[in-house]
């Protein structure tokens, strides 16, 4: 992008001449400076990983989540402003609220993602407001299977089969498509996930992180839960592992 | 726009009213308006009824029972109804009264499971006493509001070893007792449970307790004309939550040739 927006970036409703909306970009970079994001879907359930830079080494270990509930069966990771993401995390427990009343049935990501998607893109409409500094990993297992959906700020909510957002994105969807995600047990995508959040994290730039794992599938009963402690261990051990032999 | 100039307000004279104190203009409400509001009539009597839920605690925890039968009116009208619930992890409640208001609890108690304890994810979870509170206040609510919701539940649960059995109503009222039953119950069951369980709720074990569940039922099944003898049984113990599929009562009636008095006996 250049450098200069040349005036057509004071505002979200002012396109420029060549048809982008400079605010919006401004937005996404504001994700591509956050810590890495990541989402599996597999065979019989969803993983979600986060690298959750440390900003102060005062804070309590395990400050900050930056993956959320939304239902029961659902699970939600955000990347780029840490309060946008908790606002957005809001925004869609309300919205699950409401499908579920409407339908008396748990509401499926896909719906999820599109309402949230509706929400974020009229923050990008409006001269007196700012679109959202933060894109969501929506993950859930629903009547449709595991799902996998991504939320931008510019609006757009596609559904993925890997997805990852954040500084480390572009190697991390490289490995990602290296795996056979299709094929991967729940518990076997616990461990590429946090070997893949070892991965792209850059010691020699970056503050400590810490790793934060939740995962949906039959192990959890199709609930969204933080990965117990013994895969937890497990998987961060092998990931350190993997990471010098990588090297 | 507002293209009627009564509607404007009046506009502010600072000779004698500097603050523009004086109140306003008030504005005629063009809103949407109810047309059947006048015509709406609130809850005069359940339709779908559920007959007595029984409780009692014993040494592991908490057993609650009740029959599979909602009726309309006198008509045993479905006779595969589930109306023992679990609540989170540690609670079972049971309704008598309308089973339209009780699957409305049900829905109510899962949206604030949801928000309460899976969203808020902060190690914190509702445990009996909690949920026991939360109906009582939607009860006394909907109660003020002259629109109750037409029920009598027990709430019965374990959390941290502590047992807790508890009633609430379409009033609001509340009580608490080591044995409680509702409608019909109160009347049959409840003194025979006080005489099985009272000060020996320690001494009884699952068996006995389940004994004096299956007894009591079986009365009611014999007095109540709104009963069934399809039942299920709930326990809550240190364990978490159990309900047992609908099991069928033995039931005797040899007795009843013996009767006499009623019906068309010529003698």
């Amino acid at each position: 992008m250049t450098s200069i927006g040349t005036g057509y970036d004071l505002s979200a409703s002012t396109y420029s001449p060549d048809g982008r909306i400079f605010q919006v970009e401004y937005a996404n970079k504001a994700v591509e400076n956050s810590g890495t994001a990541i989402g599996l879907r597999v065979k019989d359930g969803v993983v979600l990983a986060v690298e959750k830079l440390i900003q102060s080494k005062l804070l309590i270990p395990g400050a900050n989540r930056r993956i959320q509930t939304i239902d029961r069966h659902m699970g939600f990771a955000t990347a780029g402003l840490v309060a946008d993401g908790r606002q957005l995390a809001n925004r869609s427990r309300e919205e699950g609220r409401s499908l579920r009343s409407q339908f008396h049935h748990p509401p499926t990501a896909k719906m999820l993602a599109d309402r949230l998607g509706l929400f974020v893109q009229a923050y990008t409409l409006y001269g007196s407001v700012r679109p959202f500094g933060a894109s969501a990993i929506v993950g859930s297992v629903d009547k449709n299977g595991p799902q996998i959906f991504v939320v931008e700020p510019s609006g757009v909510a596609l559904g993925y089969h890997g997805a990852a957002v954040g500084k480390g994105r572009q190697l991390a969807k490289t490995e990602l498509e290296k795996l056979k995600l299709a094929e991967l047990s729940t518990r076997e995508a616990v461990i590429e996930a946090a070997r893949i959040i070892y991965l792209v994290h850059d010691d020699a730039k970056e503050k400590d992180f810490e790793l934060e794992m939740t995962w949906i599938g039959n192990e959890t009963g199709g609930q969204h839960e933080p990965v117990p402690k013994d895969l937890f261990d497990e998987a961060e051990r092998k990931a350190k592992e993997a990471l010098e032999s990588f090297e | 726009m507002d293209h009627f100039p009564t509607n404007w307000g009046r506009p502010r004279n600072d000779a004698f009213d500097a603050y523009n104190t004086y109140p306003f203009h008030v504005r005629p409400d063009n809103g949407p308006r109810d047309a059947f509001a006048d015509n709406v009539q609130r809850t005069q009597q359940p339709i779908v009824t559920g007959t007595s839920v029984l409780a009692l605690k014993y040494k592991d925890g908490i057993m609650m029972a009740a029959d599979c039968l909602a009726s309309y009116g006198s008509l045993a009208r479905f006779k595969d109804i589930q109306r023992l619930h679990e609540v989170g992890k540690f609670t079972v409640i049971g309704a008598s009264g309308d089973m339209s208001d009780y699957q409305y609890l049900q829905t109510t108690l899962d949206e604030l499971l949801i928000s309460e304890e899976i969203t808020a994810a902060d190690g914190h979870s509702l445990g009996p006493v909690e949920i026991h509170e939360y109906l009582s206040r939607l009860m006394y609510g909907r109660r003020s509001r002259l629109n109750p919701l037409w029920n009598s539940i027990l709430v019965g649960g374990v959390k941290d070893g502590k047992s807790f059995l508890a009633y609430v109503d379409l009033l609001g009222t509340t009580y608490s007792s080591s044995t409680l039953a509702t409608g019909y119950g109160a009347y049959i069951a409840q003194p025979l449970l006080r005489k099985a369980v009272e000060g020996r709720e320690m001494d009884i074990d699952e068996n006995e307790a389940r004994k004096i569940m299956t007894d009591c039922l079986r009365v009611l099944f014999y007095r109540d004309a709104r009963s069934l003898n399809k039942y299920q049984i709930a326990t809550v113990t240190d364990s978490g939550v159990a309900i047992s599929p609908s099991m069928e009562l033995g039931t005797q009636w040899g007795f009843a040739e013996g009767i006499r008095g009623y019906g068309a006996q010529t003698q």
